[in-house]
Parts: structure tokens; C-alpha cells; sequence
């Protein structure tokens, strides 16, 4: 039993209730039980979400699972497609690659992490950070963020479109293209294609060098209050290369505990069932994964960008590498578990993704037209791959027909799923625990979540549509005091 | 030898004998849209796409012979009103879904949403139940993209003989069955390099294990939309004929 998950006696407790948070394919709520002194006693992130898809790709044909799945996110498509691209790789017995074929997955992934991680800074989270937490509503967004900082919102725009034309190039579209097919890819690049994107390179990691230092800014000068923000301390999960650089594509799972011990490393990822299980609670749609040697209550774990850098033994891009040192270094060389380091990790992932971008566009192998590879079918196949938001896995079984009979899915929202929890329990009981609520305090909730996870807080943060509608019961069930967001933004009590 | 003309949206158009006006316009460069019409065999009539007004009257022109100075209507706005709601119609009673599907840029049914700028379904969708039959080892046969224009069935009895599909049921409950006793493509004679395979104008009959090869940009009507490989064939038969 976890402090603050579950109270002794809820029905005697007021009631209050953030719904939606905001959308992750379906929709998020909060739920927080409060005494009659507005002491915090029950906190719960619930993500109703309905993820079909496990369902509906039965009966489907196995070459069409990477590009339907990927529907399952419109931020992280790519993700979702490499991953089930890996494992129907394995269907096909593309076990390796050709060159080329690899390095353009590499590429079309390095252009989605980036695109990725410049929106959820910059879009997302940046208002946050650079106007604070309980700053003015009508500013706290990226239009405030252009009118007052406008450099910085131009870097976001810029990072993100230089993502958006990797992934266009090697996928075909910015969004839900067919780049990778059973086997390998269906096109390669052309020299023109890289002259296009080697022309914008140098100012991409300049920028992205740039949102290191101003994350480190903002983080160290209030350092007290960002290092202590829904602090809590957790094992980590990811992949890592066999040499343990940090690997966003391909490599082995490693596992380590909160003081950085090493719980389990390389592991063939198609093992994992052998090493994490689910855990399903009562009041929540989503599962609880778990590393299955520690149990589910030490076994939880969270992934991510601060997972990844924290489990990786080195950056292989130099001026990422230097970065992840500097960050190391101010944990003392031990783990870094402060919720809000995840934007700082971001950071350096991005600056890792444009480099690693460049020394592909000067590979010549991106230009060969060697694309597929073929072997000894298999009914079994799993891809395992680090999308933004942390470690994806994608598990399909076939029959001899070539059709879908079981498909599982492990989404990066999932794993960090008791992690998110956990922060949102810290924060409420640090900020909100005996005060009267306001939008302000409420949204020191959200920016834990937003340190997690994008999908989380686009539609409050990046657009301000969506509505949410906060509602105080007394003990008795009675409404007594209620906020409402309409659809322009606007708080107001009614 | 010319046996007449027919003006088609203003236009004089020449025609041989025998000719249907879906074959006059073609010849042509003028496109009629189509479904169930294919070069290859005998007229069909059915999907209703290529209807026109031939002197006040709405016929199909795939199934209706060209005689001397008929006043055709064809690319009207009225016209592809109707052929907008026939291609709604067709979403709607199937299950078509274009983002995942892997004749998604050479689908002819999808190509007609776009040139006749359909921007949503219209009508209510129906999803039926239908099966997916992969048991076929080369072909995969996928009854929810089926549009019933009965090219397969006319292909596979009268190009490769061995009358493989038919439909059954009527109205709303057609649907495309197989000619064996399981009911199952795999106890059928239909080899992959029939003609029934090739000839399905939307994702219904597909070659198992090609799916999205063809990276965007370069499928089908990506190159060009449909309609225009008629228009520029019809400019080349034009300057033939003067030069």
C-alpha cells in the first residue's frame, strides 16, 4: 500500500475531481480526497484511456500493423511504427538489417525524438518554467511564451519543423507516414534530401544547445524548489546499447534501482515478459507494470528521458555527452530523481538527436537503395524501442495466414504510470494540502504530469481548449465550490 | 471511321461504330468517372458512377451506345453532386479505412473521394460485419473494402476461366463469396498471377506480403490523379489523329 494512494475511510472525505486533465488517447483525470481541513488524504492520476488497438489488429494482416498502430498517437507516431516494425522484422526473420535500411530507421527515429522533445519543452512546458507555475492563465501558454520571449518560441518552431522534415523524408509524411516496412524500408534518401536537411543542421544543435542552457538556467536558480518538486525516488528502466551508450533504437534492457544499482542489464527484450509484469488496481484503467524479481510494491520503475540518461553509461555524440556529464555531476554521481530534471534530460536527448542526425545525413549508406531483407518466417515477434516519453514494447503473435492473433502493447504512459502517481502524490501534499484551491495550485498537479508526459497536457497547455471543471464536495457530497475552463481558457467560478 | 459526334460538356466528339459514350470520351481525353467499368470487359452498369445526361436524361455511359449528336453533360456540378453522394454511399456500407489501409494512393475509390472533393462520409456508417479471408497462401481477400462491381468475378470467368467469385445475397446483404464448398479462398483454383487478383479497383483482393512498399509520393495517384493518365492519352490519340 502506498502512502496517499488509498485513504481508510473515503466516504468521509471531500471529494475533488480534475476531469479530464487532458487527453492520452482517451482521457486523464485526478482525483484528490480531502479531510475537513483540506488535508490531502487519497491522490489518484487516472488515464481512461481505451487502447483498442490491442483488439482490433487481431484479424488484420501482420504488414499492416505498423502503419495502423502507429495511429495510436498523433505526437509519437514514429515510435509506435519502428517498434512494430521490429517486431514484424522478426516475423519476416529480418533478424539484421541492411545498413542502410537500419540507418534510415535511426534517422526517421533521432527526427521523431527531437520533434518530440522541442514540443514538449518549448509548446508545452516552457510556460511553465519561464512564467511560473501559478503565473497568470492568460499568459502561461506558447503564444505568451512568443510575445515575451520571442527567440525561444522561434527555436521550438524551428526545432520541431527540422524533426517534422526528417521524419517527412523518410516516411513519406510529418505524420503517420509508411517509411518501414517488414524487413527494412521502402525508400532511401536522395542526395537532395540531405543536402535539405545538412543545410539547417548546424543551427538545429546550436538551438538545442541553447534549451540545454536555458533548462540548466531556470532549473539551478531556484534549485531548492525545482530539485524538490514531486520528488521521489524510484528504480529506472531502458535500452542501452551493448556498450552502454545510450541507445534510442535498438539495444538491451537495464534496469536499476534508485541508488543506481544494477538490477538486471542486456537483456534480449524479447525476454520481457521474463522481467516485468503488470499489476492491475481497482480504480484505474491502466496497468501497473512492475519488475518481477522486486514485486509490485518495490518493483515499480519509471522510464524517460531522466531514466535514460541516469541508466546509460555514456552519450556517443560528444556535446550530449559533455551535457550528461554536467547534469551526472550535479547529482553528485549518484541517480537524479527530481520530476522536473526530466525537462533537463529532454534537453540533452535533443541535442544527442541532432547530432546523431548529422552523422547520418554524412553517411552515404543513407543513399543506397539495399532496403530489405528476408528470412525464415516466424509467428512470434517483439520490438522493443525508446520513444520520447520512455521504453515502448510492441508483442505480436501470427498464424500461418499471416494474420494478427495476439498483440500486447507496453506504452511508455504504462511504465511511468505509478511514477506519475507518485509525483502528483508529493506535490499535492507539498502545495495544496490545507489550502483552498485555485487554478494555480491545481496546475502545480499538471506541471508534474507535464514533466512525464506530453500527451498528458497538450490540449490544456499547447492550445487551451480543453475544458476542465473542478468541483469541491463536502462530506456530505455537496458541491461548495466549483472552477470551470471553457473552451477559449477562461477560469471562472460559477 | 467516324460514324457521328456527340458533344460532351460543349465539346465535338467523334465516334466509331459500336462505340458506348464511356469509350467515345475516353478515346477522347474526356474522363467519365467510373467504378465498375474496365476496358477489358463487358460493360456493367452497376455503380453508377459514370452516369450523364444525354439530352435531358440520366443514363450510364459505360452501358449506353453513342449515336449521332447526342448533347452530352458530364463534368457538371449536379452531376458530381450525385457521384459524391454514390462515393459517400460506398464509405459508409463498407469499411474503409483509408489511414491503414495498403491500397490507400492506387485506390480508385479513395482517388474519387478526392476528385470529387468528398470532405467527410455524409451518411451514417453502417459497420458491417464482414470476413477477412487470408487463408489463401498469396492472396488475401477483405470483404470490408468490397464495393460489388463484380470485376473480379467477371475477370476470373471470362479472362481466367474459372469463375472463382460471385455475389451473393441481395441489396444491403451482398456479399462476395468464394467458389469452393469451405467457403474459403484456399480450396479455390485462383492463382496469384490471375487476373481476378489484379483487377480490384480498391483493397478488397489483394498480393499477400506487398503492402506499403511503394513509398507515399510515388503510389499511384500520388504521380497523377485520377482522370489525368485519360486526359493525356486522349491528347496523344488527338495529335495522332491531326499529325
Amino acid at each position: 500500500m502506498f502512502e496517499l494512494e488509498t485513504a481508510r475511510d473515503p466516504e468521509k472525505l471531500k471529494r475533488v475531481v480534475i476531469e479530464p486533465v487532458t487527453r492520452v488517447e482517451g482521457h486523464g483525470k485526478v482525483t484528490l480526497l480531502l479531510d475537513d481541513e483540506n488535508h490531502i488524504r487519497q491522490v489518484r492520476l487516472h488515464i481512461v484511456e481505451f487502447r483498442g488497438f490491442e483488439k482490433f489488429i487481431q484479424g488484420r494482416p501482420y504488414w499492416e500493423v505498423p502503419v495502423m498502430v502507429q495511429r495510436l498517437c498523433g505526437i509519437c507516431p514514429v515510435s509506435h511504427h519502428l517498434a512494430a516494425a521490429k517486431a514484424i522484422d522478426l516475423l519476416v526473420g529480418a533478424r539484421q538489417l541492411t545498413p542502410t535500411a537500419e540507418k534510415l530507421r535511426r534517422l526517421m527515429h533521432m527526427g521523431q525524438v527531437l520533434q518530440s522533445h522541442a514540443l514538449h519543452f518549448f509548446h508545452l512546458s516552457s510556460p511553465d518554467l519561464l512564467f511560473g507555475f501559478d503565473s497568470d492563465i492568460g499568459r502561461r501558454n506558447i503564444v505568451g511564451v512568443a510575445q515575451e520571449y520571442p527567440e525561444i518560441a522561434r527555436d521550438g518552431v524551428m526545432l520541431r519543423k527540422f524533426g517534422q522534415e526528417v521524419i517527412r523524408l523518410t516516411a513519406g509524411k510529418r505524420i503517420h507516414g509508411t517509411g518501414a516496412i517488414p524487413g527494412g524500408m521502402n525508400k532511401c534518401l536522395t542526395s537532395a534530401d540531405r543536402d535539405y536537411l545538412l543545410k539547417d543542421i548546424y543551427p538545429v544543435i546550436s538551438a538545442s544547445r541553447e534549451a540545454i542552457r536555458l533548462m540548466k538556467r531556470i532549473y539551478t536558480e531556484n534549485l531548492a524548489f525545482h530539485s524538490s518538486f514531486g520528488y521521489f525516488r524510484s528504480s529506472t528502466l531502458g535500452l542501452v546499447r551493448a556498450d552502454g551508450a545510450l541507445d534510442l533504437y535498438h539495444g538491451g534492457l537495464r534496469a536499476k534501482d534508485a541508488t543506481g544499482r544494477t538490477i538486471f542489464d542486456h537483456v534480449d527484450y524479447r525476454r520481457y515478459s521474463e522481467y516485468l509484469h503488470e499489476e492491475v488496481k481497482s480504480w484505474s484503467y491502466m496497468k501497473f507494470p512492475f519488475i518481477t524479481s522486486l514485486g509490485p510494491e518495490a518493483g515499480w520503475y519509471r522510464v524517460g528521458p531522466l531514466a535514460r540518461i541516469n541508466n546509460c553509461d555514456f552519450i556517443p555524440t560528444p556535446l550530449a555527452e559533455a551535457e550528461r556529464r554536467a547534469l551526472i555531476a550535479y547529482g553528485g554521481g549518484f541517480p537524479i530523481h527530481s520530476p522536473l530534471a526530466y525537462h533537463w534530460a529532454r534537453m540533452i536527448e535533443m541535442l544527442y538527436c541532432a547530432e546523431a542526425i548529422k552523422e547520418l545525413l554524412h553517411d552515404d549508406d543513407i543513399l543506397r537503395d539495399d532496403l530489405i531483407v528476408t528470412g525464415e518466417k516466424a509467428l512470434e515477434g517483439v520490438g522493443v524501442i525508446e520513444a520520447p516519453r520512455g521504453t515502448l514494447f510492441h508483442h505480436y503473435r501470427v498464424n500461418e495466414d499471416d494474420v494478427v492473433t495476439m498483440a500486447n502493447l507496453i506504452v511508455s504512459t504504462t511504465s511511468n504510470n505509478h511514477a506519475m502517481n507518485e509525483a502528483i502524490r508529493r506535490v499535492a501534499e507539498r502545495y495544496l494540502d490545507g489550502r483552498r484551491l485555485t487554478e494555480g495550485l491545481l496546475n502545480h498537479i499538471e506541471v508534474a504530469i507535464r514533466a512525464f508526459d506530453p500527451c498528458l497536457s497538450c490540449a490544456t497547455h499547447a492550445l487551451g481548449k480543453m475544458p476542465l471543471r473542478v468541483e469541491l464536495m463536502d462530506a456530505q457530497g455537496e458541491v461548495v465550490d466549483r472552477l470551470v475552463k471553457d473552451s477559449r481558457g477562461d477560469f471562472c467560478v460559477v | 471511321m467516324s460514324q457521328g459526334h456527340v458533344t460532351i460538356d460543349g465539346e465535338e466528339v467523334s465516334f466509331e461504330p459500336g462505340q458506348t459514350l464511356m469509350e467515345a470520351a475516353t478515346a477522347a481525353g474526356i474522363y467519365i468517372p467510373r467504378l465498375c467499368h474496365h476496358p477489358e470487359f463487358v460493360p456493367h452498369g452497376s455503380c453508377k458512377l459514370c452516369t450523364v445526361d444525354v439530352n435531358g436524361r440520366h443514363v450510364a455511359a459505360c452501358t449506353t451506345p453513342a449515336t449521332d449528336r447526342q448533347r452530352v453533360q458530364n463534368n457538371t456540378p449536379e452531376l458530381n453532386d450525385l457521384r459524391r453522394s454514390l462515393i459517400q454511399m460506398l464509405f459508409v456500407e463498407g469499411n474503409h479505412i483509408c489511414p491503414a489501409c495498403e491500397k490507400s494512393g492506387n485506390c480508385q475509390l479513395q482517388a474519387l473521394g478526392y476528385r470529387l472533393t468528398m470532405l467527410s462520409p455524409h451518411y451514417n456508417h453502417l459497420f458491417p460485419r464482414r470476413e477477412v479471408d487470408a487463408s489463401h497462401p498469396d492472396v488475401l481477400l477483405d470483404r470490408n473494402r468490397c464495393i460489388f462491381c463484380e470485376l473480379c468475378v467477371r475477370a476470373s470467368r471470362d479472362v481466367d476461366g474459372k469463375h472463382v467469385f460471385g455475389l451473393s445475397g441481395r441489396g444491403i446483404h451482398t456479399q462476395l463469396i468464394v467458389n469452393a464448398a469451405s467457403g474459403k479462398l484456399r480450396d479455390t483454383d485462383l492463382a496469384v498471377t490471375d487476373k481476378a487478383v489484379t483487377v480490384c479497383p480498391v483493397g478488397a483482393i489483394l498480393k499477400k506480403r506487398q503492402g506499403f512498399a511503394v513509398p507515399i509520393g510515388r503510389r499511384l495517384y500520388d504521380r497523377q490523379p485520377i482522370g489525368m493518365a485519360d486526359a493525356r492519352s486522349g491528347q496523344k490519340n488527338k495529335e495522332r489523329d491531326h499529325g
